[in-house]
């Protein structure tokens, strides 16, 4: 069996089409915002922010979820491996543009003389700010940002090589599989000191800098990874649709569904859990975070995440005939995908928008853009490989897997 | 408590039990159960068992815990015993939802425990017929349930064609009982007669 993925045509033009839309929407977005008030320009780029840090963070989780299924020794991944693996493989593509992103809103945004997204930025005369300097400052934040991103792309990369080179590898052999569970123990280790902990307080919550939470990073994480999974499970059922995966079946897509749904009552673990003490405790400059974002200008787009991440997961995904069934997964898929990424919209937002925020053409647009980067890019690494990895010493074990 | 007559026929591995299992029930014999010292994967479906409405049962018993906490403490907090907790609502929801997580995962897994004992008929005390002492160790015992209309002769050659190293019959309660395994005399004289 060597299943070979060829480009059909109506996913190439989707694909490239959504890129044009990104494309076109930067471009009339340069012209009019970039020429705006303070306002319009801070628009241009806390959405570009958003956005690229969404995405790297959701391909990010196809590289960890590859490391805990190899730790774990998970049968039931290998028989899509070569999803996860394709967009592992493109974290470098997201990673590049948040740091660019990310890197430029640190260094180069100067409005008037203050940083309107990274406050930080100018800590002098803000005594918490300056506090908190000795982190929270141009040259942390580049090095994180650098190092966070390099890790990523360099583990995504990693590991997809090590998958290839099994190929290679001499029938039943399973050197090359355990040299992959000690990079994913490493990997396991980096992700923790990243995505787990530092790097969405400084990508995300130093928006917001005089506001801290410990549960942030956990948070953040819990949104990543159930997108993530959204991710891959788009990519499974794509795939199979065109007649691909022949050796995926409702058993694989069942146990893709139980992580989704899972993971959103974990979201809401983590999500509640950050409320609620803050609620509980009432402290001002705690309650401020939320002051804004539920009962202020952003209620709408609060309970909205609320019902699409929670609600309607729990609802939908939790009998056993509705994660067996492709309608519904693939619904709930976007679904979950397009609820965090308003999730990150209400991180983002608040901090540098204020009352006065927009989800219009532009931050759809955006989003359009890099759904459609995603596509383009990880479409054209599953070209590259057979989509079966007939050498890996789990395979039989991932065909017979029952859920 | 119903007494009855049944075919006892063991198997020593697994790889023979499922033909076994296949053949009895496309041969029209009853089939009383079956007996393995460790759970045996597939065995249900090769059974023909279908899926319980166990998890329907824990989504009810879950949906009562939920209501059952929040309808107390919004009680108690509203209109029984009113109490001031720094200026919070006395409906203070976010402050109820862990004691109703904690209800709701209380009253599904003991509501999913005791159904599935129910289920299977298991409980400290129940007592079921053992047809065989070496079922809980390595035999795999397949029981089929006779009566006066069929051969005992037919339904030990039957089971020895399946691949059956051992077979007998037996008279046997067929349902549950509640007693002690260290008065069982009469119980084993019955047995002693056939």
């Amino acid at each position: 069996m060597n299943e070979r993925f060829e480009l059909p045509a109506r996913l190439k033009t989707t694909s490239i089409a959504l890129m044009l839309v990104g494309v076109l929407v930067l471009i009339i977005g340069g012209i009019t915002l970039l020429n705006g008030d303070h306002h319009d320009q801070t628009r241009f780029w806390i959405v570009l922010l958003q956005t690229s840090v969404f995405f790297v963070m959701i391909t990010a989780a196809s590289v960890f979820i590859q490391a805990a299924a190899s730790l774990a020794q998970g049968g039931w991944i290998v028989a899509y491996k070569r999803v996860p693996e394709a967009i592992g493989a493109n974290v470098w593509v997201f990673g590049l543009i948040a740091a660019v992103v990310l890197l430029f809103i640190a260094f180069g945004l100067d409005i008037d003389g203050h940083n309107p997204i990274y406050h930080w930025v100018h800590p002098e005369g803000d005594a918490i700010l300056e506090g908190k300097s000795a982190f929270l400052n141009k040259g942390m934040f580049a090095g994180f940002t650098i190092v966070t991103v390099a890790l990523w792309a360099f583990f995504g990369r990693k590991f997809r090589a090590l998958s290839l080179a099994q190929e290679k590898a001499p029938k039943n052999s399973t050197k090359i599989y355990w040299t992959m569970v000690k990079w994913s123990a490493g990997f396991l280790l980096v992700y923790a000191l990243t995505q787990m902990s530092t790097t969405p307080w400084m990508w995300l919550m130093s928006i917001d800098a005089h506001w801290y939470s410990t549960m942030y990073s956990w948070y953040t994480f819990a949104s990543a990874f159930v997108s993530g999974m959204a991710v891959i499970m788009l990519f499974v059922l794509t795939l199979k649709n065109h007649g691909y995966l022949e050796l995926v079946t409702k058993e694989h897509t069942h146990d893709l569904g139980k992580f989704m749904f899972a993971f959103s009552i974990f979201w809401t673990y983590v999500w509640f859990a950050q409320y609620m003490l803050i609620w509980y405790s009432n402290i001002p400059e705690e309650t401020t975070y939320f002051k804004i974002r539920q009962q202020g200008p952003y209620g709408l787009i609060w309970y909205s995440v609320f019902i699409i991440n929670f609600i309607m997961p729990i609802l939908v995904l939790m009998s056993r005939p509705s994660k067996r069934n492709y309608f519904t997964v693939t619904f709930m898929a976007m679904a979950i995908i397009f609820g965090h990424w308003l999730d990150f919209f209400i991180m983002a937002m608040p901090g540098p928008m204020g009352a006065d925020w927009s989800l219009n053409w532009y931050e759809l647009g955006v989003f359009a853009g890099f759904a459609g980067l995603l596509m383009f890019v990880v479409y054209n690494t599953l070209t590259k490989a057979s989509l079966i990895p007939e050498n890996h010493p789990l395979l039989k074990e991932a065909v017979l897997h029952e859920s | 408590m119903a007494i009855k007559k049944f075919a006892v026929g063991c198997y020593d591995d697994v790889a023979g039990l499922f033909p076994a299992v296949e053949k009895v029930r496309n041969s029209g014999y009853k089939l009383h159960d079956v007996y393995t010292p460790f759970p045996v994967h597939g065995l249900d479906k090769a059974l023909g068992h279908k899926d319980t409405d166990l998890h329907v049962a824990g989504f009810i018993y879950g949906i009562t815990g939920t209501a059952t906490a929040l309808g107390f403490m919004g009680w108690i907090f509203t209109s029984d015993w009113p109490t001031n907790f720094g200026g919070k609502p006395h409906f203070a929801l976010p402050a109820f939802i862990p004691i109703t997580f904690e209800t709701t995962v209380l009253f599904a897994a003991v509501g999913m425990v005791l159904t599935f004992c129910y289920l299977n008929q298991i409980m400290p005390g129940v007592k079921k017929h053992v047809f065989h002492k070496r079922q809980t160790d390595d035999l795999f015992v397949v029981v089929l349930e006779l009566n006066e209309h069929v051969s005992e002769q037919e339904a030990i050659d039957f089971l020895k064609s399946t691949g059956a190293m051992e077979t007998k019959v037996e008279m046997a309660e067929s349902e549950w009982w509640y007693g002690r395994f260290d008065k069982e005399e009469e119980y084993e004289k019955l047995n002693a007669t056939v």
